[in-house]
């Protein structure tokens, strides 16, 4: 690989590799590809660290992302403020973690701040309607949803609190091991 | 667990204080209030060694917090003790709780610690990376789940020292880490990484991911496993063409005069192929380079000893079982990563969670895939719901009995049919080579015809089958498909390498019968191909046509992944099992692999819609590994080692004319070493004694068996320490609606008291 980029120094590009899942060929690959969602306001230099942001919208139209219906919560974990505007460290980090490559602790407790709606760091039953109403966009009858979260509850709780924390998600993915294989982004 | 506890005693933050105050009354009144942890008092609380919680703490002792502060924490703890515990404590020292003192393990109410912010928290965190060794600190470094700014400025920290190592392990299994040693990591990744150089693989990537976006993993892992098998595959040709063939064709034997090219050797191997690089018969058991060779043994050689004499026998035997080897240890590492990723100890239940935040495949991208795998899941759920409901239901004796009988009945006409068509292939080939063998070179393609036929239209029995009798899930349906499938491809594949062997009947009147072996795998291997064409062709172009015109359905075919990855295995055994007698067989299954995934692909899109079974991928992955591994390649290392061991070679041809097998090539080599340089002897003893003795055999099964009733019984002792964990995080949370219950009622006491 030769050093012929201009976008970043060898230490940023070093730091990257460092820090994310990805090769020296990938990170530069994702670049592009986070600029081409805005040409106008990412500059192709990057040695100077400039502060840029690309709204939700953008990062929601990727063909990647535009028809999962986790996008904006996906969006909002891995962004800074949480309002789904991501720099480009953020969109990185964003696919560094659905990479293939990520082990499964990182990706379960990213995948539970996304299944996580309101943010308050477990998972309550109002946090697995919404869930259940997005995997089946609104096609079961609220008797149903409402059976299935309690059933869901029931299931993975174990410390009995009635909702499903940190831990208790991650004791459940670890019996899927189809977790790994779902839970991932080819970019 | 006692972080519940903590976040109890956060949540009344104003009976923090009262807690304490109580607690020195209690005491003082001698009551049996006892708000530490550790009690014992109760008998529903099992009391445990620490040595579990010790070694798998991590997961238990997350503060409550999520914030930045407290992830910083955690981890600080983690490398704190990483760097503190060397080995397990001996059991003796254990304490008798099962539950550690709150205080050793919370940074943020320590009161000695409790003024420390941000910078500082991260400082200690950093100061602790450095002592950690390098592999572990980038380790951490990677999997921390804090934001990308924040570890740049972790690893900018630590880099004034050290900047941590980057080891890049890299599985074909989607697992990141495999266990093995760092060494074979590293060569395996510089592997993974030249074979990533293959113009082939790049363009791979976006049909890869092509697919993946409509289909989903499933279909995927199909494609996958054609990689994986090209890999293998190019791997072996590499082998036998650099120590083989290349040399073989650099130097040609005095030649027999070549027939004419016509068309139909693509097809029958026959022809002008015989006497080509493509089979046995053409490698001379001479030395190569040698200028003496031709001559007789006792004249002397008056040239100058060769520069580099090749002797081909045992490069020959040596390459094909260097590439066996190598294929072997592949797969077994390939089996070991996706079986540690997919074999889990404990129940199975807790399927509808598991769906609910699993099942979203969020590598399908296109908005009708997408909208169909919503359906699924939906369709999913409402079924697991109502199968729940009626699990409580069971079935009556004569229910039971008549499922039964079913079953039995499937299950007797499968193997009839295996049966059956084993009769017939046997039967037919001896009809075929009495009729006469060599007045038309087509006649020799009937046979293979007829196996493939078989192969195409049994499966398809099967499945209706299958179809009829009702399983507990779908799963079991299509393993039983596949299994029913698998015995009828072995069966019929052990019964033509007993009639090759034996050669009673095929290639009986051959002068060299190896080729002739060759040449009619070359002829299955070709067919097998072709039938696989015709198979895509009508099952998902025909299929589509039909039901779009003729019965105006909507839908389209579905991929058949099972039926598709046994085909895979299958013309995969017969490379391997014709790699001795062709050594350019794997180069002729490479070309086909290439050309079936192109094939494929465009078939895929045109004409299929992703699959509504709800199809676990990564468990299947294992299974057709698994199945590649244990019926098909051990199967033909069975034959392979059997050939070498114990069938004479033929008088006339190939490398190994007139030896009694082909294994004496090697045992007459070791002879000449030890005449031609004493001082190796130790090398024969090792020979004498090691290889050809039995008794190392048994000795290495034995040990190999130990192994496994060792891990077996680690694996039952895991079972067990799960069932007593779970019980005590039950009963955690239990202590701690009691102790809520308690505290309010002595703080209500203390109220009406005052």
């Amino acid at each position: 690989m030769g050093n012929k980029q201009t976008v970043f120094t060898p230490e940023q590009l070093d730091a990257y590799q460092d820090c994310t899942f990805f090769t020296r060929k990938e990170i530069l690959r994702l670049f592009y590809r986070y600029r081409d969602l805005a040409p106008q306001l990412v500059p192709l230099d990057y040695t100077d660290k400039p502060d840029v942001t690309l709204p939700y919208e953008l990062i929601g139209s990727m063909p990647e992302l535009k028809d999962n219906p986790f996008r904006q919560r996906i969006a909002e974990v891995f962004s800074e403020n949480g309002d789904g505007n991501m720099t480009l460290d953020d969109f990185l980090d964003m696919f560094s973690v659905l990479s293939e490559m990520a082990p499964r602790d990182l990706k379960a407790y990213y995948a539970f701040k996304i299944y996580d709606f309101n943010n308050d760091d477990y998972i309550c039953k109002s946090d697995l309607e919404k869930t259940v109403n997005k995997l089946t966009r609104n096609e079961l009858t609220p008797e149903e949803v409402s059976l299935v979260c309690e059933k869901v509850i029931y299931e993975a709780d174990v410390d009995n609190d009635g909702k499903l924390s940190l831990e208790d998600f991650q004791h459940m993915i670890i019996r899927a091991p189809d977790f790994l294989s779902t839970f991932h982004i080819r970019i | 667990m006692h972080t519940s506890f903590h976040q109890l005693i956060q949540e009344q933050s104003s009976l923090v204080e009262a807690v304490l105050e109580l607690e020195m009354q209690a005491r003082g009144r001698g009551k049996a209030l006892q708000p530490q942890p550790g009690w014992d008092g109760d008998s529903n609380s099992p009391i445990l060694p620490c040595s579990p919680m010790a070694a798998h703490p991590p997961a238990l002792l997350l503060p409550a917090g999520r914030s930045r502060g407290a992830i910083i924490s955690q981890y600080y703890n983690r490398t704190a003790r990483l760097r503190r515990r060397s080995s397990r404590p001996p059991l003796q020292q254990l304490c008798h709780t099962a539950r550690p003192s709150l205080r050793q393990y919370d940074l943020e109410t320590d009161p000695a610690r409790a003024t420390l912010e941000g910078e500082d928290k991260r400082s200690l965190l950093v100061k602790e990376l450095l002592s950690l060794s390098p592999s572990q600190r980038s380790h951490m470094l990677l999997t921390v789940p804090l934001s990308l700014a924040e570890k740049r400025t972790l690893r900018q920290e630590l880099s004034g020292q050290r900047g941590p190592l980057r080891q890049h392990a890299q599985c074909w299994a989607p697992s990141s880490l495999c266990g093995w040693s760092k060494d074979y990591i590293i060569l395996v990744s510089l592997g993974y990484g030249l074979l990533s150089l293959l113009p082939a693989a790049k363009p791979w990537h976006y049909a890869l991911k092509q697919i993946g976006g409509r289909f989903g993993s499933s279909v995927l892992s199909y494609f996958l496993f054609l990689k994986t098998l090209l890999m293998f595959n190019i791997i072996s040709f590499l082998i036998l063409l650099v120590f083989v063939v290349a040399l073989q064709a650099a130097y040609p034997p005095a030649s027999t005069s070549p027939q004419s090219f016509t068309g139909l050797e693509l097809l029958t191997g026959a022809g002008y192929f015989t006497h080509s690089l493509l089979y046995y018969g053409y490698y001379s058991n001479d030395t190569l380079n040698d200028p003496c060779a031709s001559r007789p043994n006792d004249s002397a050689c008056p040239l100058a000893a060769p520069p580099f004499p090749y002797n081909m026998p045992l490069a020959y035997v040596f390459s094909v079982g260097v590439s066996f080897l190598v294929t072997c240890v592949l797969l077994v590492y390939s089996l070991s990563c996706s079986f540690r990723e997919s074999y889990r100890v404990g129940s199975s239940a807790g399927d509808l969670a598991i769906k609910v935040f699993c099942a979203w495949d969020f590598k399908v991208i296109q908005r009708r895939s997408v909208k169909l795998q919503c359906e699924n899941i939906c369709t999913q759920l409402k079924e697991l719901l109502a199968d729940q409901q009626s699990r409580s239901r069971s079935l009556s004796l004569c229910q039971r009995l008549g499922h039964f009988a079913v079953l039995l009945l499937a299950w007797a006409l499968s193997l009839s049919t295996v049966l059956g068509c084993v009769l017939a292939v046997h039967y037919f080939s001896e009809h075929m080579h009495a009729v006469s063998a060599r007045q038309q070179e087509a006649i020799l393609l009937v046979l293979p015809f007829m196996v493939s036929l078989l192969n195409m239209l049994m499966p398809h029995l099967y499945n209706l089958l299958a179809t009829r009798e009702k399983q507990d899930s779908p799963v079991a349906q299509v393993y039983v498909a596949i299994c029913r499938n698998l015995i009828l491809k072995m069966v019929v594949l052990g019964l033509l390498c007993y009639q090759w062997l034996s050669r009673r009947v095929v290639c009986s009147t051959e002068e060299c019968w190896e080729t002739c072996v060759g040449q009619d795998l070359y002829r299955f291997v070709v067919m097998d191909f072709i039938f696989t064409l015709l198979d895509t062709f009508f099952r998902e172009l025909v299929w589509r046509l039909i039901l779009e015109n003729k019965l105006k359905r909507k839908q389209k075919p579905e991929f058949d992944i099972a039926q598709n990855v046994l085909e895979l295995i299958y013309g995969q055994t017969l490379t391997w099992l014709g790699v001795l007698f062709a050594p350019l067989l794997p180069a002729v299954q490479t070309l086909k692999l290439l050309l079936l995934f192109y094939i494929k692909k465009t078939s895929l899109m045109k004409n299929c819609q992703s699959p509504s079974k709800p199809w676990q991928a990564s468990h299947m992955s294992t299974v057709f590994i698994t199945l590649l591994f244990f019926p098909s390649f051990l199967g033909a290392a069975i034959f392979l080692s059997y050939t070498i061991w114990s069938v004479q070679p033929s008088e006339t041809c190939g490398p190994f004319q007139g030896l009694e097998n082909i294994y004496e090539s090697g045992k007459t080599w070791v002879q000449v070493l030890e005449k031609s340089n004493p001082n190796i002897t130790w090398f024969v003893w090792v020979h004498q004694h090691l290889v050809e003795n039995t008794f190392l055999l048994f000795f290495v099964s034995g040990v190999l068996l130990a192994v496994i009733y060792f891990n077996i019984q680690v694996v039952r002792g895991q079972q067990r320490i799960i069932c007593l964990l779970k019980e005590q995080i039950a009963n955690e949370g239990q202590d701690k609606i009691y102790l809520i219950q308690k505290l309010h009622s002595v703080y209500g006491q203390r109220e009406r008291c005052t």
